[in-house]
């Protein structure tokens, strides 16, 4: 079995991120950047299940300028076998990316997709059911645990009433939640090795994508501030408080 | 023309309360049709709910054994059937939305918007990027506009006395085989639902284990209000994942929350920013709930928990 892994590169989590005064994005400049971490899950539940001998292969793919490299090499430390880098330095939206990665996955016929939930920058959550949409295949979007057998993965996925059990036929796309796994921390010498594998770039006239209308993004802003609050001196000046608020009636 | 349809989300019984607060979205932009489908194996009483919500001028009633649980793939095909006559298709931004919104969109080669909070005109919007630490507007281009909205930016809309039509459909769609629906696991009981409750109690790491725990469910039980959680709390497996509360979790917007041993990360916080009053217990005055928080106290929060049960009682 062939797994293919999509990543993105982003602000990472731990970040505070800041709004450009003119309303014309966010301060990505000198920013710690590392992958989705919901992408990084994914990889790693990749690895695991060639670690069980149920896949031959990992390719990663991201769909970035040369600077994801950064987060492929990481990727490749991390025990994925090949990487791919679709060259782009526009800011494409995940209906864009998604006809990418269908252009990658007719050429790579990979027989499960395992991708993030959403990508913590633009906080989408699109791009894997696109991709399954273009493709016509099967998903199980916020997957926290899976199995393989017998050409099928059946799934645990978190949904808003609690955990939904679905099975789905490969191929199939996964999109991974926060309990699927714990990703492994990656050691030195397996950053040393991943220098010397190479990574394959593609460019998107190789693809002949044809791309599709986006979302014009007018402006970026701070979310509205909420008024500021007080902080109380005793547990029975919160219990006069709550009273007042009606919750303790 | 604006003519919209809302798809509704609901458990095969009744009608999730994030219908109402979309149709809520959809009446901001004043069009002049806003149609609901509900798709279900038997959903008449579903229908006739939806029917009666302010605004809707008609239901459509999809009935089909295939519609009995909520799979993408088999929604998808369905909606992009219905999509000619709309200008617009939303849904709530629920995990129901989310999961087959993004596949209709792809399916009618346009781009997708996640989370309306603000309706600008029916063509522009606001929506949270970041863990909702920036907002961005968006426009989005000629073409139909699909869209999940944000149901804690909404109130939902009234019912009304008078009903409008449903009308029973059938769709001539291929229904796709390679995805089952298996079992829902769900532990909800009778408590009051996360996303609706006028009050919610939650607790984080620092509540402890799920003996400790079970006191945030009394003093919720208690209170008549909801329970939620961090994701270290549903991590540690003190709780189940529907009570997670965040930037990946729900996004709620009670009239009070109130964090008992909840640090205050930004993945957290992205899911209370729409709280009416928040409420901080925690013993470390720097943690940076303190400051969001309306209403801080510096305590062990079993100290608050005891005090808050009393008053109930004495009242
Ligand atoms: C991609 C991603 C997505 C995430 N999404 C979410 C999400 O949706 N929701 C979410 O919640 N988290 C999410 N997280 C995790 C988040 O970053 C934090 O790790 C998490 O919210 C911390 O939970 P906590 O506040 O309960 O625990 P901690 O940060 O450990 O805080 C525990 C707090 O309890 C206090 N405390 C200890 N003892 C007591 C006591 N006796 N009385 C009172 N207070 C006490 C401590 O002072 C501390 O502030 C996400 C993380 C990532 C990477
Ligand atoms: N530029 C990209 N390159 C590769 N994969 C991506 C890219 N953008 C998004 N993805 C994948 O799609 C998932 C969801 O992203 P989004 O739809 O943007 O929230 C991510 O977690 C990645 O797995």
């Amino acid at each position: 079995m062939k797994i293919l892994v999509a990543i993105k590169r982003v602000v990472d989590y731990n970040v505070r991120i800041q709004i450009k005064p003119d309303g014309s994005g966010v301060m990505l400049e000198g920013v710690k950047m590392s992958i989705n971490p919901f992408d990084e899950i994914a990889l790693e539940e990749a690895i695991r299940l060639k670690e069980k001998g149920l896949a031959e292969s990992i390719t990663v793919v991201t769909v970035a300028g040369k600077q994801a490299e950064e987060q492929l090499r990481q990727a490749l430390a991390m025990g994925a076998d090949h990487a791919l880098r679709v060259d782009t330095d526009q800011d494409l939206q995940p209906i864009n990316i998604a006809r990418v990665l269908e252009a990658i996955v007719k050429r790579e016929a990979p027989d499960l997709i395992l991708m993030g939930k959403q990508a913590i920058d633009d906080d989408c959550s699109q791009t894997p059911q696109m991709l399954a949409g273009l493709l016509d295949w099967p998903q199980a979007t916020f997957v926290s645990k899976l199995e393989l057998a017998d050409g099928w993965v059946r799934v645990s996925r978190e949904v808003d009433a609690g955990l939904e059990e679905l099975s789905v036929r490969l191929p199939a796309i996964i999109s991974a939640d926060l309990r699927l796994n714990e990703p492994r921390y990656v050691k030195l010498p397996d950053i040393m090795k991943a220098r010397r594998k190479p990574i394959d770039i593609l460019t998107l006239d190789d693809l002949s994508v044809a791309m599709a209308p986006q979302l014009e993004i007018v402006k970026t802003e701070p979310p509205p501030p909420r008024k500021p609050g007080r902080k109380l001196a005793s547990i029975e000046e919160l219990i006069t408080e709550l009273k007042q608020m009606g919750v303790l009636s | 023309m604006t003519k919209l349809l809302v798809i509704a989300e609901h458990d095969g019984e009744v009608l999730n309360p994030s219908t109402a607060r979309t149709l809520a979205c959809a009446r901001a932009l004043e069009p002049e049709a806003l149609d609901v489908a509900v798709f279900a194996s038997e959903g008449e009483d579903i229908a006739a709910a939806a029917a009666r919500l302010q605004g809707v001028s008609r239901v459509l009633l999809i009935n089909h054994p295939a519609n009995q649980h909520p799979l993408a793939c088999v929604l998808a095909p369905q909606v992009v059937s219905l999509a000619a006559g709309y200008s617009h298709i939303f849904a709530p931004g629920t995990t129901f939305g989310r999961d087959f919104l993004p596949r209709v969109a792809a399916l009618l080669g346009v781009p997708q918007i996640t989370d309306i909070m603000t309706v600008r005109d029916p063509f522009t919007f606001d929506r949270p990027i970041y863990a909702g630490n920036a907002v961005t507007t968006v426009k989005a281009p000629e073409g139909k506009v699909v869209a999940t909205v944000r149901p804690a930016s909404f109130k939902p809309v009234e019912e009304m006395p008078q009903a409008a039509p449903v009308e029973a459909m059938h769709l001539d769609v291929q229904i796709p085989e390679h995805t089952r629906f298996e079992k829902l696991h769900s532990e909800k009981g009778d408590r009051p639902d996360l996303q609706s409750a006028r009050i919610v109690v939650s607790g984080g790491r620092g509540v402890g284990g799920k003996e400790d725990f079970e006191r945030i469910f009394r003093l919720a039980d208690r209170l008549g209000a909801a329970v939620g959680a961090s994701r270290a709390a549903v991590d540690a497996g003190v709780v189940p994942n529907e009570l997670q509360v965040g930037q990946t979790g729900k996004i709620i917007a009670p009239e009070v929350y109130i964090a008992f041993g909840i640090s205050g990360a930004i993945q957290h916080l992205a899911g209370i920013k729409d709280a009416g009053t928040i409420v901080a217990v925690n013993t470390d005055p720097d943690a940076p709930i303190f400051e969001v928080a309306d209403l801080g106290l510096v305590a062990d929060w079993k100290e608050v928990v005891e005090a808050m049960e009393k008053a109930v009682d004495e009242a």
